[in-house]
């Protein structure tokens, strides 16, 4: 499929947007959801674009940038491999499985960007010396523009050659071996990105509710609204039981009754 | 004549804070971001060299995560507005609250944000997608940024009403308790998913038996392990990428050694559809 000049300036526009996400982190239109949605849109085939931007979303979701360590690219992994998929008629397990080392690549470049933004911070600090406010605006910018097109130009070249027959070979190449074995991969691949999750709360002691959303999740049919309301529930109750912020407040009368129970149960058990 | 911090200047500051992270780089960090934020609140306050000081002195070290950043402005646009009105609040003081509050706050941020509400938002908005719906992404990103903004928002109004008052709070239980009661129901949610939303199938077969009436009964390992509790190598599986994430492995490297046994796996016919 050769894309129009208007769908390659549209796709141009959404990738930047996607690269401004992936670095302010705020509006999260780098994340698969928004990117491969926008992206399938544009390329007339939005109901695929959220099909993949579901399955990569999942596979992410434990990506998250923490202090100064930069987690893998979902911009660049969400735009191109949403345009492979589409425009190079290739299954979404194989999609996914490019969006892949894209991510990585994505990851890469986002340090160098962040690199080479120092520059711009040095800049800012001659800008403050002479009190100007639109030169620190500027600096701040700029910084924002060139992570814009650290997604927007890789995207774009992909959009334009997806069309020529080399790229069209090349994709097709790819051996059922290696297509089915992604494909499975995919099947379990998400477990990486709630490893990430788990990991990063750092609180081996409240792994139990872990264990009991696995175990009530193997045994029930509920939907991820009930299980909210169900951890939801289950933390308001800890945090409420919890001798740990109730110290001050209960702290005697409690000790006394307890004290109190523990004599009854003695005596019955001298009994 | 007192100076004083306008609703406009609040506004945009707000605005302004939604970019915090556009400048990111690897010597300063969020520096420039806080700077880029806070300017309303300099222009308002300051004129001439104290301007330029006030400037250099947000253009130091910052980094903590993006969305708590909220309640550091507020308590720096109190504090700088007291300095504007001849108060005795040195550049120090000023940096050291800023610096001192942005790591338990980073603590704060990065469970509740990036550990809790973004994934069960995703996965919400993903368990829809998935089946091609529209409302699946329009529902992420409409809860997710409304979550976002609010706290934005009123952090903002919070840190400035508070003042340095928010210390205390930071050092109190309060946000303990947040963090605590955000982290129980994200690990809740995620051991749901780890059983949910994963799929693993060692279609193996072990035996087969034709019973009496002409059914044959096939059993594979995945019935076995079924029988035993649903989802239990997937379990596995999260555990071991744990322990290989302890041990400092690029999770991107986790990711292809899984593509990599997914391949052995069909080719083997170990795993299955």
């Amino acid at each position: 499929m050769v894309l129009s000049g208007a769908q390659l300036i549209a796709i141009f526009i959404v990738s930047a947007i996607a690269g401004m996400g992936s670095v302010l982190d705020e509006f999260q239109t780098h994340r698969p959801l928004i990117a491969c949605t926008l992206t399938g849109l544009i390329l007339g085939d939005m109901t695929t674009g959220i099909i993949i931007g579901g399955t990569l979303e999942m596979i992410a979701l434990g990506w998250m940038n923490i202090g100064a360590a930069m987690a893998p690219d979902s911009a660049l992994a969400s735009t191109i491999s949403t345009i492979l998929v589409i425009a190079g008629h290739q299954s979404i397990g194989a999609g996914i499985a490019i969006a892949m080392p894209l991510a990585a690549a994505g990851q890469v470049l986002t340090i160098l960007c962040r690199t080479l933004t120092v520059f711009f911070q040095h800049r800012a600090d001659a800008f403050a010396r002479e009190g100007n406010l639109r030169g620190i605006d500027l600096c701040h910018l700029g910084a924002l523009v060139i992570q814009a097109l650290r997604v927007a130009v890789p995207t774009l070249l992909v959009a334009m050659y997806i069309g020529t027959g080399a790229v069209q070979t090349l994709l097709d190449a790819i051996p059922p071996v290696i297509t089915g074995g992604l494909q499975i991969a995919g099947g379990f691949i998400v477990v990486v990105g709630y490893a990430m999750v788990i990991n990063m709360m750092q609180a081996n002691y409240l792994m139990p509710f872990f264990f009991l959303g696995f175990v009530i999740a193997a045994f029930t049919k509920f939907n991820l609204v009930a299980f909210g309301v169900i951890g939801l529930v289950l933390a308001i109750v800890y945090i409420q039981l919890n001798p740990k912020y109730n110290k001050t407040a209960v702290a005697a009368p409690a000790a006394s009754s307890a004290g109190g129970k523990d004599d009854d149960l003695d005596d019955d058990l001298d009994d | 004549m007192e100076k004083k911090l306008t609703k406009s200047d609040f506004f945009w500051t707000f605005i302004r804070s939604n970019f915090a992270q556009g400048s990111w780089n690897m010597e300063r960090m969020q520096a420039l971001g806080f700077c880029f934020g806070v300017i309303p609140i300099i222009k308002r306050l300051y004129t001439g060299d104290e301007r330029k000081q006030a400037l250099k002195r947000h253009l130091e070290f910052y980094n903590t995560h993006p969305f708590v950043t909220a309640p550091i402005i507020g308590v720096v646009a109190a504090m700088e507005e007291q300095r504007a009105n001849g108060k005795d609040i040195s550049d120090g003081v000023i940096n050291g609250l800023k610096v001192g509050m942005m790591g338990p706050l980073a603590g704060v941020g990065d469970p509740i944000f990036w550990g809790t509400a973004r994934p069960i938002t995703a996965s919400l908005g993903a368990s829809f997608a998935l089946g091609g719906s529209l409302f699946g992404p329009i529902l992420f990103f409409v809860l997710f940024n409304l979550i976002r903004l609010l706290v934005r928002w009123y952090g903002i109004k919070y840190g400035y009403e508070k003042g340095t008052d928010v210390i205390s709070d930071v050092a109190g239980n309060k946000l303990q308790k947040i963090t605590e009661g955000a982290s129980i129901l994200g690990l809740f949610v995620m051991g749901a998913l780890v059983n949910k939303w994963t799929s693993m199938n060692v279609p193996v077969v072990v035996s087969t038996i034709t019973k009496q009436d002409g059914t044959v009964a096939v059993t594979t390992v995945q019935t076995i392990l079924d029988q035993l509790m649903p989802g239990l190598l997937p379990l596995l599986l999260t555990f071991l990428c744990i322990k290989l994430m302890k041990n400092k492995v690029n999770p991107i490297w986790i990711i292809f050694g899984l593509f990599a046994v997914g391949i052995l796996g069909y080719w083997t016919g170990i795993l299955g559809m």
